[in-house]
């Protein structure tokens, strides 16, 4: 497999959140803007990265009996690392993303992707890997962010789009059940099937 | 009269589920069969309320006592994998037939993150033992109240018509957005 076809893989074709489901948790519950979204996928990516780099530098010497334990701990020091980073240079963003930061941890996508790839290939392709699943999981997570952000506040980035009609004190009239909790089940649901749509036509 | 706050706003009003998006995974994979999203629903109540006393234990007594809270997600998820683990063993030998029931689900549970969830917000919200026990207990409860419905819902719409591209996943999340649409009806309660 060339390392392109490795790195873009994790956008369209192997995409952790549209097509693999996995990272589900993060995914619905920080995406109310745009950019949570971003932040949170990025955070995800250096974990990602990291993880699959010292997994993939140490894998010769762990035992296969504790390899699963082995690669929560390395899993966990990044996450950690990330936590203090985020809470020193971007404390908003860190208050906004709150539990899901230490829960980076639990995310199927990290731990897959050390078991499954990282585990057996090379220190390189793993790297590449690692930042393609990530930023095809930011990616997910920017867009299904950005959705819910036009809908629920008129808004994308913070940017005020003007889209929707002011009421009589003067706010616009958003679509608001998309920023709470509702809004995130349904609008990734109509995102999957716009994405298999997509899939299934590149496919052919 | 605090108790009955804590176990109404966590099974209606801050579902763990379907207001707070932890443990999706479980929700959206298991949860086909009523009777597979009952075990899964036992499994996790055994393994969240036992893991939040022991993290409990551990963060007042060990990470606080010795200024190393920053270890608080290390020690966390280190502590519910080798539960898990424990958990696994004890049921083996003591209850088979309990076992026979949870065991395809245990392993399952050390990636759920409804349980490192209900651990680090218990302590968080800075409850008490007993506090964090109800906490745990209702949230379990409200897991698995979530997830039964959902696995009812689900298993009603293997019978209707579905359009071909809203099949399977898609269509879940949908009827998910809709349930949790019912439980905002929750929200003024508490």
């Amino acid at each position: 497999m060339s390392q392109w076809k490795n790195f873009s893989k994790g956008f369209f074709k192997e995409n952790a959140v549209f097509v693999l489901f996995l990272g589900l948790c993060p995914t619905l519950g920080v995406t109310t803007s745009a950019i949570n979204g971003m932040g949170m996928g990025l955070a995800t990516t250096f974990v990602l990265v990291m993880s699959n780099l010292v997994v993939s530098l140490v894998k010769s010497q762990i035992p296969d009996k504790v390899r699963i334990p082995s690669f929560i701990v390395i899993i966990a020091s990044f996450v950690t690392m990330v936590e203090l980073l985020m809470q020193a240079y971007v404390p908003a963003l860190f208050e906004q993303l709150g539990l899901f930061i230490p829960l980076i941890v639990v995310n199927c996508i990290v731990l897959g992707r050390a078991e499954a790839f990282a585990s057996k290939n090379n220190v390189f392709s793993s790297i590449i890997d690692g930042f393609g699943m990530g930023l095809g999981f930011a990616m997910a997570l920017t867009i299904l962010g950005g959705v819910r952000e036009i809908l629920g506040s008129g808004t994308i980035f913070g940017l005020n789009l003007h889209l929707f009609p002011l009421d009589a004190d003067g706010n616009p009239t958003t679509m608001i059940v998309f920023v709470l909790a509702p809004g995130a089940f349904i609008a990734l649901g109509y995102l999957i099937v716009l994405i298999n749509k997509i899939n299934k036509k590149s496919a052919k | 009269m605090d108790y009955l706050i804590i176990i109404i706003s966590a099974i209606f009003v801050n579902n763990i589920v379907l207001a707070q998006f932890l443990g999706i995974c479980p929700f959206i994979g298991v949860s086909s069969k009523v009777e597979t999203s009952a075990g899964m629903a036992g499994a996790v109540t055994f393994v969240m309320v036992i893991a939040t006393i022991v993290t409990y234990l551990l963060q007042k007594y060990v990470l606080e006592a010795f200024g190393i809270a920053f270890m608080q997600t290390i020690t966390f998820i280190l502590v519910i994998a080798a539960l898990v683990q424990l958990v696994e063993i004890i049921l083996k030998k003591v209850s088979p037939t309990l076992y026979q029931a949870l065991g395809i689900f245990l392993p399952l549970i050390t990636t759920n993150c409804a349980v490192l969830g209900v651990a680090i917000l218990a302590v968080q919200k800075d409850y008490n033992l007993m506090e964090s026990v109800v906490f745990a207990v209702s949230n379990a409860i409200g897991f698995g109240l979530a997830l039964i419905v959902f696995a009812g819902l689900r298993e009603q719409m293997d019978l209707v018509n579905i359009p071909k591209g809203m099949k399977g996943v898609p269509i879940a999340f949908l009827v998910a957005g809709l349930l949790a649409l019912a439980f905002m009806g929750f929200a003024g309660l508490v």
